[in-house]
């Protein structure tokens, strides 16, 4: 086998192989790109959603929630909370404020983040846009 | 003079580089028993260290530590195969300590101030880059990361090309930049969520299913080599076929993170296929390893350091593989996607291709780089045995135990008529994340004698000599 089998083979299916996926995907990333909009929700990116996606980061709401199933696993799927909550921004929003600053003993708890008015509406509204995006039916069920 | 045993007295520079990489890998196991304690006793140093505060630092610290232990391997292992002394000692000790103090005030920054206030400090609003999964540090801090990593790679390629050109060595290269080329999609945020998304993963997919398996390659074959002493031919081979298997699956493998963040459908089956085939390259890396030392040439004394590369062939291919195969098809991972099923492929696939891959290096180089000589005495190499097997037998049950926990998740939250809240379901489970806790504070141990390892003294002719038994 070795000798039917050379390094030169090996490398070069490395290389050929390499080069050639790493075109077809490029080649899909485009595809992706431009399919993009259908199913993206982008025509509901406001302004006030971009604010509210900063507020999510710089309070790091992924270290313990998943946003589509990703994150970390410590506390309930936010992609769909607009949904769980009944559509309401108003209970997002009072979720959020009442969140006791010393915890809930044994319990897990969310920090109380302190946001300005303009924030929790912000975040409620990207937790909405996030909810409407196409995304091939996942979760499950409404418990995300 | 620990040079002595060196074949480049450059190759030193490793040593504090592969401390560090010890040093931080017991923070994140520290903040992982944390975290695993925050499972089951909710409000656990709450509100002083958040959950979200502790597994920013416990996944931050092993991105740095595999970093570290990346760029010790490469200063160690390029000289050696280049045949010539690295191209700058001294910017190597530079960027060490640029990289060590940034990632040490970056943890700070994580611990004592809010994330929102260190967003602020940090001046997130330039170019807001933070608050994304593994990628939380401040820009300032990807700067920073970016500056060492051109660095590095313009030190080690320098010395690359003006020397004996070695496909290891040409591998790593790749691999290296490869890793360095990805990060800089870490400072691309759009506003569209699923355009964030779709390129986030070509940092953190195509680091880890990609480009890190390059490196990964190098560093065992160079290894096997030293260890084995087989035809550098075979191991070549080998190698080449190895990375092969590993970008050709796992590129567009890619696509098994675009089924359910509002991309095209077609990723479904496309991600499916191509990932199914990404346990391939890790099976063949366990052949590999067992293949080599079975065709052995000589009786290397530095035993524990084999047992490191074989076990990385093993649980790369049980962690990655076999654990990542279970729920990579579309229709599993419409139920597993993320539950307690990708956690527990998350640590036995890091653990077992890139944490054990860099105690391999280590526990090859160390021996050499502290003067000691090609291996350690044979009652330092038993302590270090143990706490391999303490260690991968620890992360062993907590995979299993969250396992467990992600199956029973599945069932009880998304599958079952009448499926509970989130919280609910939790509250189920958590006798699994007692279990999983108690197996962690058994790899807390093993990392201890881990440690203890390096201060295990034994009469100096038995190092010299093959260790038997």
């Amino acid at each position: 086998m070795s000798e039917i089998f050379t390094k030169t083979m090996a490398r070069n299916i490395y290389l050929g192989g390499s080069v050639f996926f790493v075109l077809v995907f490029l080649g899909l990333t485009l595809d992706t790109t431009r399919r993009m909009p259908k199913q993206d929700n982008r025509h509901n990116l406001t302004e006030q959603v971009a604010l509210g996606k900063k507020v999510w980061e710089e309070n790091n709401c992924i270290g313990c929630h998943t946003l589509l199933g990703e994150g970390a696993y410590y506390a309930p799927e936010l992609g769909n909370v607009y949904k769980r909550f009944g559509g309401s921004k108003e209970a997002i929003k009072g979720f959020i404020k009442s969140r006791p600053v010393e915890g809930i003993p044994g319990r897990r708890s969310m920090p109380q983040f302190n946001l300005t008015e303009e924030e929790l509406d912000a975040i409620a509204e990207f937790l909405k846009y996030s909810s409407e995006i196409d995304t091939n039916n996942w979760p499950p069920n409404i418990n995300g | 003079m620990s040079e002595a045993h060196l074949s480049y007295q450059s190759q030193a520079v490793a040593k504090p580089y592969f401390m560090a990489a010890i040093g931080l890998f017991i923070g994140q196991v520290i903040f992982g028993l944390i975290m695993g304690m925050q499972y089951v006793v909710g409000d656990f140093l709450f509100p002083e260290i958040p959950f979200n505060v502790a597994r920013m630092v416990h996944t931050n610290l092993l991105i740095v530590w595999l970093l570290f232990g990346f760029m010790g391997a490469a200063y160690f292992l390029v000289p050696e195969e280049a045949e010539r002394e690295l191209h700058s000692p001294k910017l190597a000790l530079a960027l060490f300590w640029i990289f060590l103090i940034a990632g040490a005030l970056t943890v700070v920054g994580y611990l004592s101030v809010p994330y929102a206030t260190l967003a602020k400090i940090t001046g997130n609003d330039l170019l807001p880059t933070m608050g994304r999964e593994f990628l939380e540090q401040p820009t300032i801090t990807k700067v920073g990361i970016v500056i060492v990593a051109l660095g590095f790679i313009y030190n080690v390629g320098m010395t690359v090309l003006s020397g004996r050109k070695t496909v290891i060595n040409v591998v790593l290269m790749t691999g290296l930049v490869g890793l360095a080329v990805m990060f800089l999609f870490s400072f691309y945020n759009p506003e569209n969520l699923v355009l964030d998304k779709f390129f986030w993963w070509w940092v953190v997919h195509l680091w880890v299913e990609g480009v890190w398996e390059l490196i990964l390659g190098a560093i065992l074959a160079f290894v096997l080599i030293k260890t084995t002493g087989v035809d550098r031919e075979v191991i070549d081979k080998w190698l080449y076929v190895i990375i092969a298997a590993a970008l050709i699956t796992g590129i567009i493998g890619t696509g098994h993170h675009y089924f359910w963040i509002g991309t095209p459908n077609y990723w479904l089956w496309l991600g499916s296929v191509f990932s199914a085939l990404e346990p391939i390259p890790f099976f063949m890396m366990t052949i590999f390893a067992f293949n080599m030392v079975n065709k052995r040439r000589k009786q290397h004394p530095n035993k524990v350091a084999v047992l490191w590369a074989m076990g990385t062939g093993v649980m790369a291919f049980l962690g990655a593989g076999v654990w990542g195969f279970m729920h990579t098809l579309a229709p599993v991972n419409y139920y597993t996607h993320g539950t307690q099923i990708t956690a527990a492929h998350g640590h036995m696939a890091f653990y077992g291709a890139y944490a054990m891959i860099v105690m391999t290096i280590i526990s090859y180089a160390m021996p050499k780089l502290r003067g000691i000589g090609n291996a350690m005495s044979n009652r330092a190499q038993v302590v270090e045995m143990w706490s391999f097997w303490l260690m991968t037998v620890a992360m062993v049950f907590i995979t299993l135990f969250l396992t467990a926990a992600g199956i029973l998740q599945v069932w009880l939250q998304r599958y079952q008529e009448n499926a509970m809240p989130f919280m609910a379901a939790q509250d189920q489970v958590a006798i699994f994340y007692w279990m999983r806790e108690v197996a962690g504070g058994v790899f807390m141990l093993g990392l201890i004698l881990y440690v203890v390892s390096f201060f295990v003294k034994g009469n100096g002719q038995e190092a010299a000599q093959p260790a038997y038994g």
